[in-house]
């Protein structure tokens, strides 16, 4: 079997797996049975400052998206960061640390934006022998309205001062979270490392409102009649997450910031995905709490079949393996030609194909009185919506044209050298398209 | 000592009163929310769904199963009721997996449909406590007498009266509902549904019937033409095919709809007289509803002979492995030769068959099945249609309108040609009879 031994900013795990600051890793109980479980591992629940609990909600703290069959695909909470005392969260992280010495403690933090209320926390956790510390700014809710959480991460300049404050005020390496809640996320991530940050985790969690009531007409979930927006995450929040990571891992700024990759993991492709994408291990939360702690027993056994098959021999063959695939849209090959192809044998005729050539794209689908489905070459521009919406698996390919055939559409032949946008003729802007704007 | 199972001869009480509960509880217990829910997430609303080319009524199939899918079940039977009036007895009785689950693309992918007759249900037994959805048109003024209360004549009073006509339904027996009511398993329409379902079609209103007024004796065509604007004749096959084979006449050798329709209206099953070896000759889903509640009632042997091959059989592959699963043997390839007997029926002599280019004969070989009841399920026939009518292999011929040979006179149902003597196609025929009709009518101005 492969091995998953993991190695980020100097943080040793078992395996890539780690458990993301929630409602899961709020306690020595729950955190002993994942590590049992095969979490490589836990991103503590958020610490605040000492003082006065914090107050959650007595309703309901989560609402849900489902998919087919009531399968859970998206998951919004307004759970707040940890309720519980601060002294008995860092006695059961030294408890824990103290037992599982090979597994992977980092503890979240977050507490007001002032240089004394971080000086006053950094020891007490380093106190505990935690691996590492992530600074939360990121949380959308509650948190958010108190200058904490999102409201730092939407601000470069916060996150680059309390950075320097965590790097200044502790020998713990520094992961800054961040929130999806932004324009660009290259902007926070280099702040984030401008402030000396040795890694960045993400996504945090997206505003949301999952559902309204339209009997009450009260956004969900409800408390009292009343909802307010939570943070949205589960397999539903996966592309968003990969292409964020993408941008920071292609950005040629950051582009050495390891990341730690969340949102919406929930199968070992997914976490594989995300490190193809730039990361060097990845959190889960959403497919924990579906499904329970054991679920990355499939992650580790998946991973390791894969890792196998491609005849890898560590997690690191993967990281960023995907990186330099991912481009801007004017770097594509617009001499590259595919056409639909539809396995007449695996059809099954349902027509789905049809409806959504002719409905929405290039009528490139012929239907016949006996149920036949043919792709048209003449009209096809291969946009793969056929493709998508074929509930048959390798029904419908896309093939490539080969060079110095005729592409039936447009009567041209295929070339076989690369060419994109910037250099084509109807570019209005020419060479000067391909030069984006600078940050400065 | 209680009867059971092994007590010779014909008899009653051959189970206990909770084995006939179990026996003739729902065939398909209702879908849950759930499993509604479920069921409905597999359909994939195929462009032109052949599920709906396969249905008679061509109901429109992914439409009803998304809206289920959305939590609107009220709205997924009103687009089933727009087509078929009756759907919630189709559901039950119609052989789905010749139509529109045989057509469904999961069928050909992985050899497991969408459970549409089951979905059907689902959304058309919602709507049987609520409100009719269903309004009546401003009165026309016309008035069109229906001879027969099954499902075609019934499906065609409903768009009748929707169209706005006065429409007065005539039916021989007490109640009405024909087969729905008399002749189909009782395990398919459990808890009295076929009543519901014609008291919940009839609440549109326009609609009078007359029970106990067969066609023949005071009730005769020419009455029924100098009162009313159009006549429909939905009056089923009310004769049976003979078996033509010695000894038919004996005691005990009773045609299976007869039998059928005693289950269906015995209100203690346990009154029901049955014998130890039952032999059901035929090969259709009578002879299927006549052989399985045979052994629902205790019958210890129950033999099920047909005279061609099993993919000859009318009845479904579905219908012939319940047979079999409820403990029915079902013999192929063997016609009967006679019934013996001192007076009542004892045993029952078959010969093997050939079957050469669909053309049976009668081996030399024989062998006997103990019977204390033959029931014969070999077909029904046209009786009592009115003279002067064309007719065509037996029965009344109609055009594509549902028109008669006569102009003022539309048929439809199990007593006209071109059906499939299935309730669902009585269905559309009776609603497309209407149409026809409300077009004539109304034209006539």
């Amino acid at each position: 079997m492969a091995d998953l031994t993991t190695n980020f900013i100097g943080i040793k795990s078992p395996n890539p797996f780690w458990l993301a600051s929630a409602p899961p890793t709020d306690k020595e109980y729950n955190v002993r049975r994942a590590f049992e479980a095969g979490w490589g591992g836990v991103v503590w629940k958020t610490l605040g400052e000492e003082g006065p609990p914090i107050v959650n909600v007595n309703g309901p703290r989560y609402g849900a998206i489902y998919g087919g069959d009531r399968r859970l695909i998206g998951l919004n909470n307004i759970e707040l960061i940890t309720d519980r005392p601060l002294q008995q969260n860092l006695q059961e992280i030294k408890a824990v640390k103290r037992d599982y010495p090979n597994h992977a403690m980092i503890v979240s933090l977050m507490v007001p934006c002032e240089e004394e209320a971080w000086k006053a926390i950094l020891p007490v956790v380093e106190e505990t022998g935690a691996d590492g510390i992530e600074l939360n700014f990121g949380c959308p809710h509650g948190m958010a309205e108190r200058g904490m959480g999102a409201a730092v991460g939407q601000v470069p300049e916060y996150i680059e001062m309390v950075t320097r404050w965590c790097k200044q005020y502790s020998r713990m390496p520094v992961i800054v979270k961040l929130t999806p809640n932004i324009t660009d996320i290259r902007m926070p991530a280099e702040a984030a490392m401008r402030g000396g940050a040795d890694a960045v985790s993400l996504i945090n969690t997206i505003n949301s409102i999952t559902s309204v009531n339209l009997d009450t007409f009260a956004p969900e979930p409800t408390i009292d009649g009343w909802g307010a927006h939570g943070g949205y995450c589960g397999p539903a929040v996966k592309p968003i997450a990969l292409n964020m990571v993408a941008e920071i891992a292609r950005s040629e700024v950051t582009a050495d910031l390891p990341i730690s990759g969340i949102g919406g993991v929930s199968t070992w492709r997914d976490a594989a995905e995300f490190m193809a994408l730039g990361a060097g291990n990845v959190q889960v939360c959403t497919a924990a709490m579906t499904y329970g702690f054991k679920v990355v027993q499939e992650m580790i056994s998946g991973l390791s079949q894969y890792m196998d098959e491609h005849e890898m021999t560590s997690t690191s063959e993967i990281i960023g393996r995907a990186v330099p695939n991912a481009k801007d849209w004017q770097d594509l090959n617009l001499n590259y030609i595919a056409k639909a192809k539809i396995d007449q044998d695996a059809c099954i005729k349902c027509g789905r194909c049809f409806a959504a050539c002719e409905d929405t794209s290039h009528q490139a689908i012929t239907m016949s009185d006996d149920r036949v489905f043919e792709v048209q070459d003449d009209e096809c521009v291969a946009c793969n919506l056929c493709v998508l919406v074929c509930p048959v698996e390798n029904c419908i390919s896309m093939e490539a044209q080969a060079a110095g055939t005729i592409d039936e559409r447009t009567g041209k032949v295929v070339e076989a050298d690369y060419a994109n946008w910037t250099t084509h003729p109807n570019n209005p802007t020419g060479a000067m398209c391909n030069v984006l704007p600078d940050d400065d | 000592m209680p009867n059971d199972i092994q007590t010779s001869g014909i008899t009653d009480h051959r189970l206990t009163p909770s084995d006939y509960a179990d026996n003739f509880s729902d065939l398909h217990a209702p879908l849950s929310d759930h499993e509604a829910l479920v069921a409905a997430d597999r359909c994939y609303f195929c462009h032109d769904a052949p599920c709906m080319d396969a249905c008679p009524t061509t109901i429109d199939i992914p439409l009803f199963i998304r809206q289920i899918s959305t939590g609107t079940a009220d709205s997924a039977a009103r687009t089933i009721f727009n087509q078929n009036i009756m759907g919630g007895m189709c559901a039950r009785v119609c052989p789905t997996e010749t139509l529109c689950e045989e057509g469904c693309v999961r069928e050909t992918a992985e050899g497991k449909p969408v459970l549409i007759g089951q979905l059907q249900r689902y959304a058309t037994d919602g709507m049987m406590d609520k409100p009719h959805p269903f309004s009546r048109a401003a009165d026309t003024g016309k008035k069109v007498a229906i001879v027969g209360a099954g499902p075609a004549g019934l499906a065609c009073a409903h768009r009748l009266a929707m169209n706005g006509h006065a429409v007065t339904i005539f039916d021989a027996r007490a109640k009405g509902g024909g087969l729905n009511e008399f002749g189909i398993a009782a395990y398919k329409s459990v808890d009295g549904f076929a009543q519901t379902e014609v008291e919940w079609l009839l609440s549109i209103g326009g609609i009078t019937v007359k029970y106990n007024s067969p066609l023949g004796k005071s009730l005769t065509i020419d009455n029924l033409k100098a009162d009313h604007d159009a006549i429909f004749l939905g009056i089923g096959l009310g004769g049976v095919n003979a078996l033509r084979s010695e000894g038919e006449e004996k005691n005990n050798v009773l045609d299976a709809v007869d039998f059928i329709e005693n289950v269906r209206q015995a209100s203690d099953l346990g009154t029901v007289q049955i014998g130890r070896d039952v032999v059901v000759i035929g090969g259709g889903m009578t002879a299927v509803d006549a052989a399985v509640q045979s052994k629902l009632l205790g019958a210890n042997n129950v033999t099920m002979v047909y005279r061609r091959g099993k993919d000859r059989m009318s009845a479904s592959l579905f219908e012939q492995e319940l047979a079999t699963s409820k403990g029915v043997r079902i013999i192929y390839n063997a016609a009967p030769v006679r019934v013996t007997g001192n007076g009542a029926a004892r045993a029952v002599e078959f010969a093997h068959t050939q079957d050469v280019n669909g053309k049976l004969t009668n081996s030399t070989e024989v062998f006997m099945i103990s019977a204390d009841q033959v029931f014969k399920a070999i077909g029904q026939t046209l009786n009592g249609a009115p003279d002067g009518l064309e007719l065509d292999g037996g029965k009344i011929k109609v055009n594509e309108f549902g028109q008669t040979s006569d102009a003022g006179i539309w048929a439809g149902g199990d007593c006209a040609t071109g059906g499939d003597d299935l309730t669902v196609t009585a269905v559309a025929e009776g609603r497309d009879a209407a149409e026809a009709i409300n077009k004539t009518l109304t034209a006539e101005g």
